[in-house]
């Protein structure tokens, strides 16, 4: 028995246009039943735009979006939902102040004969779907008290939570790491032998390569190619995708380590870490790496003042440091990255050059008194070297493309010439050839003497870009490797805690 | 490599000048003043459009620290209940013969301490401005209340009378000149400093301006401080104008004062705003009194139009927004 031949969903030459930029001209997609397209692009290509138009978020300027071949219009997404589509956003979208069962039920909880909500039952449900996906949350948890990598997975479960034909997930695997992926792929091949058809939109194309059927490739709102995947090669989707060829060599870099210039010793918190401690030489990239919940970021951001620990000193250039709060990290001269870019990364309704010289308005400045030019001078040099795609420097970041987001946060810090930098998965969101871009800026910084710590849920940027790994499981330090031990097996059995199996 | 480099701006600011909120209430203020002239033979007088400034210029001192404080996301609703007690504190100070150096230090001082008073509940407690202010609002009034009764306190010094009954020349009060000095002061520090940026970055995003290095906390104290402050000098003017302190002296002003400041274009909700903005609002308010005052408008109806000015005003920018975006 095969799936039957007819799309599911498709559109049909749709454009979409907001002021100055042309983020959809005339492309057309076919969903079948049971299959797996896969979209690929650029930072900026459309891709987003595009679940954005079939989720009734945005409405399209020209073209067609038909389900079962029969013309439809998704004027709200409460219409998408009720036609069978249901979308993973790549920035999702979740109550902070709710549980875990009520975000993925908001506006579908299951009702008792009273007509109101059924708690037992909307517990039930949700535990099933979180089990499904490998992930270890109470239904009943608050949402706020997760992290980022729990809320998206929470934000997974909510799409899933709908009845669902056409299932769109919008990088649905950044900032996850090897396991909580393994799960979601098993998913995947779930829903596909129920006969849903499946939009999926990623960076990494192992994953593509692993899971898709179908690909289409956007570049500049364009569809510049589509197919099956199994015709296709990698080096041949990069090149529609940017237009030339993209080294996916890391960077060489000489390796001179410096002083040391950070000394952490004995961090512990009540609940989420305990008994960290390691130490960072100037010109040194220092790897993080480990399952979601591991406690890194909660680390990082202890690191950074942002949350308090219960014990722990820091030393930089040997000299004790007290951190209280972000303010005094960054006048020690470290400063964080964060994974969230929408909350604690950017302003979204400032524009970008402001964006940029947030922290760093002290440089740009004159007493006081605002430079501008200096900061348009300061945000271009470091938008450019991140290969920023925007119409203008003025624009409010929340325009962006997710990805393009992440190169002006990661720019905002870099402008502060810190001497240590947390980045707190730094690639997350970014396409191939910017990703390249990251960190070859990120490698020759570090040989002028920039300290970088890399939480990093992708193992080939841990290898390819790490001096050193601390691979941290359940809130401790469970193994640290120097460069020559570093390699994937190694670093996924430390993380899981079956060292001794594999050893 | 890469050539390509991103402009920066795609809109020249003039442009942007033009097609804002703050032109479009200019336009508001010329066609109403137009009307005013029309509507009664005695508004275009140089002393009576004098005279029209007092009904803004107090109120307006305060609503320029307000702006700054409702863009950081945060309110003041007890600046007119500060102005009591400022006031309720240099009449009692004058009873037993204080001078007038001492009594504008006194009044300055009190509007001070109230607003640290506020700034302390939250940012040090955390709790929600709206909800402190409400309490201080009842508090500082109450005090007084307590102190005053049904009493006034008269007996001012002759030369404290210059600050609201002064004038520097001709038909140019010294109040007028004060609100015009507090403007360009208050538009310089928001729009040109690097204090004033940090204020429009935690009034859009609170934790990311924190995770920014910003220490947001001091932040906001010092806007409630000068919120205070400028509540302080606006008593010394009133209590002067006056003459006279009663415990309900500036009732209601709080309202007045957030309605300028969302009329000039503030968002209510924190993020957005400019200091032209409400200076222009300021006049509009001022010429709108004043119009109905001439035409013998009785005062229910004034306070009528100022509630639709309110109303109308929280709806309109929205409204505004929504157009300008196609
Ligand atoms: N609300 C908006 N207002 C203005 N421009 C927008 C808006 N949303 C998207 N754009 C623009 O549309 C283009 C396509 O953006 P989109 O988010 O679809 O990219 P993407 O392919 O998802 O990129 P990424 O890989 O970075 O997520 C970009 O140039 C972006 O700046
Ligand atoms: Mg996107």
């Amino acid at each position: 028995m095969s799936p039957s031949d007819a799309p599911i969903l498709s559109l049909e030459k749709v454009t979409k246009t907001f002021p100055g930029v042309r983020a959809l001209s005339e492309v057309s997609i076919d969903l079948y039943p049971g299959k797996v397209t896969a979209l690929v692009g650029e930072n900026g290509a459309g891709k987003s735009t595009v679940v954005k138009t079939l989720t009734g978020i945005y409405q399209p300027d020209g073209g067609e979006i038909r389900v079962d071949g029969v013309p439809v219009h998704f004027p709200t997404p409460q219409s998408a939902e009720n036609a069978g589509v249901t979308a993973i956003h790549q920035e999702t979208v979740l109550f902070d102040e709710l549980s875990v069962a009520e975000n993925i039920f908001l506006g579908h909880a299951p009702k008792g004969r009273s007509g109101l909500i059924d708690t037992h039952a909307m517990h039930q449900g949700a535990k099933e779907i979180l089990d499904g996906l490998g992930a270890k949350i109470d239904p009943r948890a608050i949402l706020k008290d997760l992290g980022t990598a729990n809320k998206h997975l929470v934000a997974i479960s909510r799409a899933l939570s709908v009845d669902a034909r056409v299932v769109i997930m919008d990088e649905p695997t950044a900032a996850l790491s090897h396991a909580e992926i393994e799960e979601l792929y098993e998913l995947v091949d779930g829903l596909k032998a129920q006969g849903k058809a499946i939009l999926f939109i990623s960076h990494k194309f192992d994953e593509i390569f692993r899971i898709a059927d179908n690909y289409t490739v956007f570049r500049d709102g364009q569809m510049v190619g589509d197919g099956a995947i199994a015709d296709v090669t990698e080096a041949e989707l990069v090149k529609m995708m940017v237009g030339r060829d993209v080294s996916q060599i890391f960077p060489e870099r000489d390796r001179n380590l410096g002083a040391e210039v950070l000394n952490v010793t004995g961090y512990d918190h009540p609940t989420e870490f305990a008994d960290i401690g390691f130490t960072l030489k100037r010109g040194e990239i220092l790897g993080f790496y480990g399952l979601v919940g591991a406690g890194r970021s909660e680390f990082m951001q202890a690191l950074f003042g942002t949350t308090k620990p219960s014990a722990g000193s820091v030393r930089v250039d040997g000299a004790e440091a007290t951190i209280r709060s972000p303010a005094d990290a960054v006048s020690h001269g470290i400063v964080y990255v964060p994974e969230d870019r929408g909350k604690q990364g950017a302003i979204v309704d400032l524009p970008i050059f402001q964006n940029v010289t947030l922290p760093s308005l002290k440089q740009t400045s004159r007493k006081g008194f605002l430079k501008m030019a200096e900061e348009f001078k300061l945000a271009r040099e470091y938008t450019e070297r991140l290969d920023l795609r925007a119409a203008s420097l003025d624009t409010h970041v929340g325009s962006l493309s997710g990805g393009n987001q992440q190169k002006v946060v990661i720019a905002k810090w870099l402008a502060t010439e810190p001497k240590v930098i947390i980045l707190d998965e730094p690639t997350k969101g970014i396409d191939i050839g910017s990703k390249a871009a990251v960190h070859e800026f990120m490698a020759e910084l570090a040989a002028q003497g920039l300290a970088v710590i890399m939480v990093s849920s992708e193992i080939p940027e841990i290898v390819g870009m790490s001096d050193r790994v601390i691979i941290m499981r359940e809130g401790r330090i469970a193994a640290e490797l120097s460069r020559e031990d570093i390699c994937p097996e190694v670093l996924v059995s430390h993380a899981a805690g079956i060292t001794e199996a594999t050893a | 490599m890469n050539t390509r480099s991103i402009p920066d701006r795609l809109q020249s600011p003039l442009e942007r000048k033009l097609k804002s909120w703050e032109s479009l209430l200019l336009l508001v203020a010329i066609g109403i003043f137009v009307a005013n002239s029309f509507a009664s033979p005695y508004f275009l007088n140089a002393w009576n459009l004098s005279d029209a400034t007092f009904n803004f210029t107090e109120k307006a001192m305060i609503a320029f620290a307000m702006a700054l404080l409702i863009i950081s996301g945060e309110i003041d609703l007890s600046v007119a209940s500060i102005i009591a007690l400022a006031s309720t504190a240099m009449g009692a100070a004058a009873q037993v013969g204080i001078g007038t150096e001492g009594l504008v230090l006194i009044g300055l001082a009190t509007g001070l301490v109230c607003g640290a008073f506020n700034g302390v509940l939250v940012t040090a407690l955390g709790l929600p401005s709206i909800v402190v202010t409400i309490g201080t609002m009842s508090l500082f009034r109450g005090i007084s209340f307590i102190i005053l009764g049904d009493q006034a306190y008269r007996g001012y010094p002759s030369d404290f009378a210059f600050f609201g009954q002064g004038y520097v020349w001709w038909v140019i009060s010294f109040e007028f000149v004060l609100f015009a000095i507090i403007a360009v002061i208050y538009g310089v520090f928001l729009h040109m400093t690097n204090f004033g940026r940090t204020v429009y970055a935690i009034g859009n995003n609170p934790t990311g301006a924190l995770f920014s290095g910003i220490r947001v906390g001091r932040v906001k104290f010092i806007l409630f401080l000068l919120t205070g402050l400028m509540s302080g000098i606006a008593a010394i003017c009133l209590t002067s104008r006056l003459g006279s302190t009663r415990p309900s002296i500036a009732t209601g002003w709080e309202l007045e004062i957030v309605t300028m400041v969302v009329l000039g274009g503030v968002n209510i909700l924190g993020g957005s705003g400019s200091i032209p903005g409400v200076v222009i609002a300021a006049f509009v308010m001022g010429l709108v009194t004043f119009g109905l005052g001439l035409l013998n408008v009785p005062g229910i109806v004034m306070s009528i139009v100022i509630g639709g000015l309110l109303i109308s005003v929280i709806a309109l920018p929205r409204l505004w927004t929504m157009w300008s975006a196609r």
